[in-house]
């Protein structure tokens, strides 16, 4: 599914300092039972959102309008166990265009990569930085350059690089998916599959 | 070149490499289910594309599927529109479908070995992270998103960098009452649910080669749980016999043409591996979980950690002894459950009904335990069956289910209540994971019928 290409994103940002959040939380399961990949952001988070009554939880941070933006922030480890794309579709569907963390789950972090959600992996300490920038003044803007694989607060000008390989990195530019590409070489892949017996 | 056993079979599927980027590699089998499919199947209609190879793809239902009364129409609508989807999608393209109440139903990843679609040197993915479960063949398995599902319909290729290579040994012989499951819980709580991730894990050593292939598939099952994209296990004489004569293995000539090339299937002396772990069998005892991550396992005999004795941060881990309603310091053994679930991708297998069976005949379970039995696929129910083991279950007060997920991940009806504690031969205790609000204790089918039997968490071993 087509995603719009990604620059750079200027935004204030939603802290989540919990670590090894995993796909359960991000959605769970008895919210996967669509036929189309809609409405998942009103889902995300739904049971540290909302109570089992479906009234809002006023201690998380969703519910919290000191904070909001198109980044979030979570703590190390971030987005493991089920493979459910769903997860980064909520993320996505709620608004948030970018996660920040020290450490991502790696299916997790593919995911987000195929629809246009980008995972920026920083060090232990600029999390502690942005998380610390954010509890003081909630409204801090942050600047992600993918073109310069750079994050930065800009407040402080305190920034820091991060990975993506090169292929990835051009997809999210231009808003391409692995699909156009490997259907660009659908003859090689078919002589792969006339010598791979089955 | 000394390879790994991982080497041999990634490289060899390698379509084309991007540099700095992805392999794109090819796909020989890809197994599909109802949750992670419809998105999928959508994207492939709106692009005007069909799926590429029918013929490597296999559809079944088993996440959304209720395990009471089967053969009646599935009553939650959402779910009865899922399976719908994944019938019309699988007919639509050409693809072969076992859905509910086909003889052939069952978990993906209990079904895929049960009939041959499973093999060594293969590439297998499937939108279920638990796909690890194949590598027990010697297969690379692993896991994939829905636009990759889509991908691989469209093209049967996936596009990927190559993961970093792991190795876990394990020496030794494991003690009376430890199981696969224990080993790899406790593997996992060495490691944590991080510790190998970025990593394909290899599984070798003494205790490895003894497992039976169902132990194998549990061990691998859980990879996942660790962070790992998948883990594997080279391939002898116990998988073979395992496969032959399954209805998609070869036969004849291509019986000797495909066991030539998985003669090959292990890592070279002197190959080197990104990270090397040792462990030996005396160090595992039955593992249980206290916390909310499969990461946060134990012998079950000790106590559970206090914050300074473990690694992270200390709010997290007390937001999940909190969840549990646990403390630190305090014991398992004697903590009162409500509820245990046999059953899932991870154990889900004949081996495992066997060893519950053989720990609750001639004892009662527990009155105030609720028990879901729940077998991994068709093939499981009727062994089942025909061992006789559905006989001692019932004179102990137990039931059989119908094959599913089930309460694994509770999308259907089998739900475990707010605050209530289930004991599970499952994958994962996150939170709600079993039924928002549920508390779940991972463990092995033996600590599981030591629970039912008892009604609280008991060391197996002082049953028998």
């Amino acid at each position: 599914m087509a995603y719009d290409p990604f620059k750079v994103l200027k935004s204030t940002a939603v802290p989540l300092p919990i670590e090894n959040v995993d796909t359960d939380q991000i959605i769970p399961a008895r919210f996967l039972k669509a036929t189309e990949r809609v409405g998942f952001g009103d889902n995300l988070f739904r049971d540290w959102r909302y109570h089992q009554d479906d009234t809002p939880k006023a201690d998380f941070v969703l519910n919290d309008a000191t904070y909001s933006g198109k980044i979030l922030v979570g703590g190390k480890n971030f987005g493991s166990g089920s493979s459910r794309e769903h997860a980064a579709w909520a993320v996505y569907d709620y608004g948030f265009r970018c996660v920040v963390s020290s450490f991502f789950a790696d299916i997790f972090r593919n995911n987000c990569l195929n629809i246009g959600v980008l995972p920026v992996q920083v060090s232990e300490a600029f999390l502690a930085n942005l998380f610390a920038a954010i509890e003081a003044v909630p409204k801090t803007e942050i600047i992600v350059d993918l073109p310069q694989q750079k994050i930065t607060l800009s407040a402080t000008g305190a920034s820091e690089y991060f990975d993506i390989n090169d292929y990835k990195k051009e997809n999210m530019l231009n808003g391409y998916d692995d699909i156009d590409y490997l259907t660009n070489i659908k003859s090689e892949i078919e002589n792969f599959a006339a010598q791979t017996p089955l | 070149m000394k390879k790994t056993l991982f080497d041999k079979v990634w490289d060899s599927h390698v379509v084309r490499s991007i540099n700095n980027g992805p392999d794109v590699l090819f796909i020989d089998r890809h197994m599909v289910h109802e949750v992670t499919s419809p998105v999928a199947f959508l994207g492939l209609k709106n692009r005007g594309i069909n799926v590429l190879y029918p013929n490597r793809t296999f559809a079944t239902a088993d996440h959304n599927t209720p395990t009471i009364n089967q053969h009646l129409p599935v009553a939650d609508p959402l779910s009865a529109n899922q399976l719908k989807a994944l019938e019309e999608n699988s007919k639509a393209h050409g693809i072969s479908y076992w859905g509910l109440g086909h003889k052939k139903n069952g978990i993906v990843h209990v079904v895929g070995p049960e009939y041959g679609i499973t093999q060594p040197g293969a590439t297998i993915v499937c939108g279920d992270s638990h796909t690890s479960t194949h590598g027990a063949f010697g297969a690379i398995a692993f896991g994939i998103g829905t636009s990759e599902v889509e991908m691989v319909l469209a093209t049967q290729c996936i596009m990927q960098p190559k993961p970093k290579k792991m190795r876990i040994t394990i020496d030794g012989q494991l003690g009376k009452g430890v199981t696969p499951k224990d080993v790899a819980l406790f593997i996992i709580s060495k490691l944590s649910t991080s510790g190998a991730t970025g990593y394909f894990v290899e599984y070798a050593g003494e205790v490895f080669r003894e497992l039976s292939m169902e132990g194998r598939m549990t061990v691998c099952n859980l990879s996942i749980e660790m962070g790992a994209r998948g883990g594997m296990i080279a391939p002898d004489e116990k998988t073979f016999e395992y496969i032959k004569g399954r209805e998609f293995t070869p036969e004849g000539t291509a019986w000797d043409t495909a066991k030539k090339y998985w003669d090959t299937l292990y890592t070279d002396e002197g190959a080197v591996f990104d990270k090397e772990l040792h462990y030996t069998a005396d160090e595992i005892e039955p593992m249980i979980t206290f916390g909310t991550n499969p990461g946060m396992g134990m012998s079950i005999s000790k106590k559970i950690p206090t914050a300074a004795e473990v690694e992270g941060a200390a709010t997290t881990y007390k937001k999940s002894l909190d969840y549990m309603g646990y403390d630190e310091g305090q014991d398992m053994l004697g903590k009162t459950i409500d509820f245990v679930f046999l059953g899932s991708c991870t154990n889900g297998r004949i081996e495992d009904f066997r060893a519950f069976t053989q720990l609750v005949k001639g004892r009662q379970k527990a009155a105030h335990v609720t028990a879901w039995l729940v077998p991994g696929s068709h093939k499981v129910m009727d062994a089942i069956k025909e061992e006789g083991l559905l006989d001692i279950l019932h004179e102990s007060g137990f039931e059989l289910r119908e094959p599913g997920c089930s309460a694994c991940l509770a999308m259907n009806d089998d739900k475990v209540p707010a605050g209530k504690y289930a004991v599970s031969t499952s994958n994962r205790n996150f939170e709600g994971r079993q039924g928002p609000g549920s508390r779940t204790l991972l463990a092995s089918p033996l600590v599981a019928a030591a629970a039912a039997v008892t009604g609280k968490v008991t060391d197996p071993r002082t049953l028998y």
